[in-house]
């Protein structure tokens, strides 16, 4: 079901499923994607929150918001608004970056955060890429690198309906105006880790290059309290490649029994 | 009708090497380019625009970035050298791409400066720039015509404004101090050009009341120039052909194949230019939403389909010389053919003032692109300058 609610002024389109322990999902760039099985999968063990960032799906983008700032405001709003406790938060990709900069603001509603395939910092040098450009390769390549298999990420958009396409070039725009420049991530974000105490994983797919090699370990060695784990035969969309390895790796660490 | 020779200084000795690597443009090394090759190539440039000057054109200077087809990296540079060198000649930046510089302050500032250089001969051109001009300048393509606007407004109030400094605390420029020294001397501001490829460009030219102009597409324009027309009656006043521009691949001899083939030769820029690397030829928040989702439609592209004025397709990558000037992209032939082509695209156009006169194109040697220019001059411009294209549309 998607419902929606005005938080701070901006109405967010939001996938609710399950019952059970809050868990607040924030998707990639790419988009929601909640037909695909993760979603459901997920909401057998929680109560998922997953609302379209604004400018994705049928979120508004009013024209101040336009940072990912914005976005860790408005989604620490959303965390209040529902009064949610000792919830789950999970970010995937893009959406990792965001969880990332609200966490090191507030973890009060917080209990424990999941990265999977974060993107948001940079840690290497000017020379190096820590995140490919992503906008500078075509759409095969895009695959080729973000899937371990890309005919699993392949979607035959010209028979999708006017509407679909339309939330997915909304989505890219909006996508380019939070993460073009400094190509995202916040060069700032790194030296305030240190602020995220929360019990973390970051979740990595094995065939992701859309991150360099050792990305993800050095996101986990900045916070504070991260482990971490590798997702077989996936890429740098774990959940969507990999469904049932992926949600069952966040159930051990976010609900363990 | 006014004519305006330009060239975009292109360094065709790469053209070849780009074609290969399937994109002339932002991801062909520079490692392609022979700087004392360049060096001769811009010299004799410059000069073809001095030769204007002395034959009664004006003059017209773009600029592009990271590519073979444009060395012109900078429109107030190459200007302030041919201000120097033109006595008579008005000068167009067509344009400066506002939409990608991050000083427009510093726009202003150069601009009224070639102005007092000039004597007051600048047109100023405030444009968005192409898809592929996004990646060279690494601007954010997502709400980029919010910022042009921004970046717009500030340039004619920083060029106008005598009694500053003024500040300036927008949602992308921010100044304390701003204050051009000098200013320009056409007052308020030099004439001020846009363009564009829409009918909604058309309508906020006319509201503004900006010269609008477009390229090698009389199906584009007609349009673009329709919208800005009704627009202006809406507002209360009639756009003349002063408001309308268009730019051409222009070919003219004392022979019909003479002219032809020297169009076929500067038309090897139309079928090689816009041969760029996928991802940068739409960057997401460049085009409109509805765009998008056509082209997400129509899938992969095969080729530049256009249509002609006829309606047959046209692949804009093989099109000859007969094909381009089907689709108004070319005017060819001699001095007569080529008036009486313009003639009737202005009438078809429902009058057309300036005329861009891409007289120079990648492969058109030095020889060629004199006698195009002094031919056009001699007997092409004098007959355009008289030339008074009506208010309306001819019946179609």
């Amino acid at each position: 079901m998607i419902r929606t609610r005005t938080v701070a002024g901006v109405e967010l389109a939001i996938a609710e499923r399950g019952e059970g322990p809050p868990l607040l999902f924030l998707h990639p760039g790419e988009g929601l994607e909640p037909d695909r099985p993760w979603l459901d999968l997920l909401a057998r063990r929680f109560r998922v929150i997953a609302p379209f960032h604004p400018g994705w799906g049928g979120s508004a983008l009013p024209d101040w918001v336009g940072s990912v700032d914005d976005l860790a405001y408005l989604y620490l709003d959303l965390a209040d608004a529902l009064e949610l406790e000792n919830a789950a938060l999970v970010g995937a990709d893009f959406g990792g970056w965001i969880a990332a900069e609200m966490v090191a603001r507030s973890a009060a509603r917080f209990a424990r955060l999941a990265l999977v395939a974060p993107l948001g910092v940079k840690f290497g040098g000017v020379l190096e890429r820590d995140i490919v450009d992503m906008h500078a390769v075509s759409r095969d390549r895009f695959l080729e690198l973000a899937w371990a298999e890309p005919a699993r990420g392949d979607v035959d958009m010209t028979t999708l309906p006017d509407a679909t396409l339309e939330a997915i070039a909304r989505g890219r725009e909006a996508f380019a105006l939070f993460g073009w420049k400094p190509y995202m991530h916040n060069p700032r974000l790194r030296h305030w880790l240190h602020r995220i105490a929360l019990p973390a994983l970051v979740l990595s797919g094995a065939a992701d290059r859309i991150t360099g090699p050792g990305y993800d370990a050095r996101w986990q060695a900045a916070l504070p309290d991260a482990r971490g784990e590798t997702i077989a035969d996936a890429g740098h969309f774990p959940l969507w490649e990999q469904p049932d390895a992926t949600v069952a790796a966040l159930t051990r660490f976010l609900a363990p029994r | 009708m006014r004519t305006w020779y330009f060239s975009e200084m292109a360094y065709h000795p790469a053209w070849e090497a780009g074609l290969a690597r399937g994109s002339l443009r932002v991801v062909l090394p520079n490692g392609n380019v022979d700087p004392d090759i360049a060096h001769g190539l811009l010299t004799r440039y410059l000069d073809e625009f001095a030769l204007c000057d002395e034959v009664g054109l004006d003059i017209m200077v773009n600029e592009h970035h990271a590519t073979a087809t444009c060395m012109t990296v900078s429109v107030p540079m190459a200007l302030a050298i041919i201000a120097r060198e033109t006595k008579r000649a008005r000068l167009l930046s067509l344009g400066n791409p506002i939409a990608n510089r991050p000083d427009p302050v510093r726009v202003a500032e150069e601009m009224a400066w070639l102005d007092v250089l000039s004597n007051g001969r600048t047109e100023l051109g405030l444009v968005k720039g192409a898809a592929y001009e996004i990646a060279p300048a690494n601007s954010n393509p997502a709400r980029i015509m919010r910022r042009y606007w921004e970046a717009h407004d500030l340039i004619l109030k920083a060029l106008s404004t005598h009694d500053g400094p003024f500040s300036w605390e927008g949602e992308y420029f921010h100044y304390r101090n701003v204050n051009i020294w000098p200013r320009p001397i056409q007052q308020p501001h030099p004439p001020i050009w846009m363009t564009g490829m829409s009918a909604a460009t058309g309508r906020v030219a006319a509201e503004r009341g900006h010269v609008v102009g477009t390229l090698l597409s009389g199906g584009i324009a007609k349009p673009m120039f329709d919208a800005y027309r009704a627009r202006a009656h809406e507002l209360g006043w009639e756009a003349g052909p002063d408001r309308m521009a268009y730019a051409a691949v222009i070919g003219v001899g004392h022979t019909r194949a003479e002219g032809h083939r020297r169009a076929d030769l500067i038309a090897g820029y139309v079928r090689t230019a816009p041969v760029v690397a996928e991802p940068f030829t739409n960057p997401p928040g460049y085009n409109t939403i509805p765009a998008n989702v056509a082209m997400l439609k129509a899938g992969k592209k095969k080729g530049r389909i256009v249509a002609d004025r006829n309606g047959n397709l046209i692949d804009a990558s093989k099109a000859s010389v007969e094909d381009l000037m089907a689709t108004d992209t070319v005017f060819a032939g001699t001095p007569d053919d080529v008036f009486e082509q313009i003639r009737d695209f202005s009438a078809r156009m429902g009058g057309v003032g300036h005329l861009l006169f891409f007289g120079q194109g990648g492969f058109l040697d030095h020889k060629d692109t004199v006698e195009n220019i002094r031919l056009f001059a001699a007997e092409v411009a004098p007959r355009l300058r008289d030339l008074h294209p009506p208010r309306r549309a001819a019946a179609e």
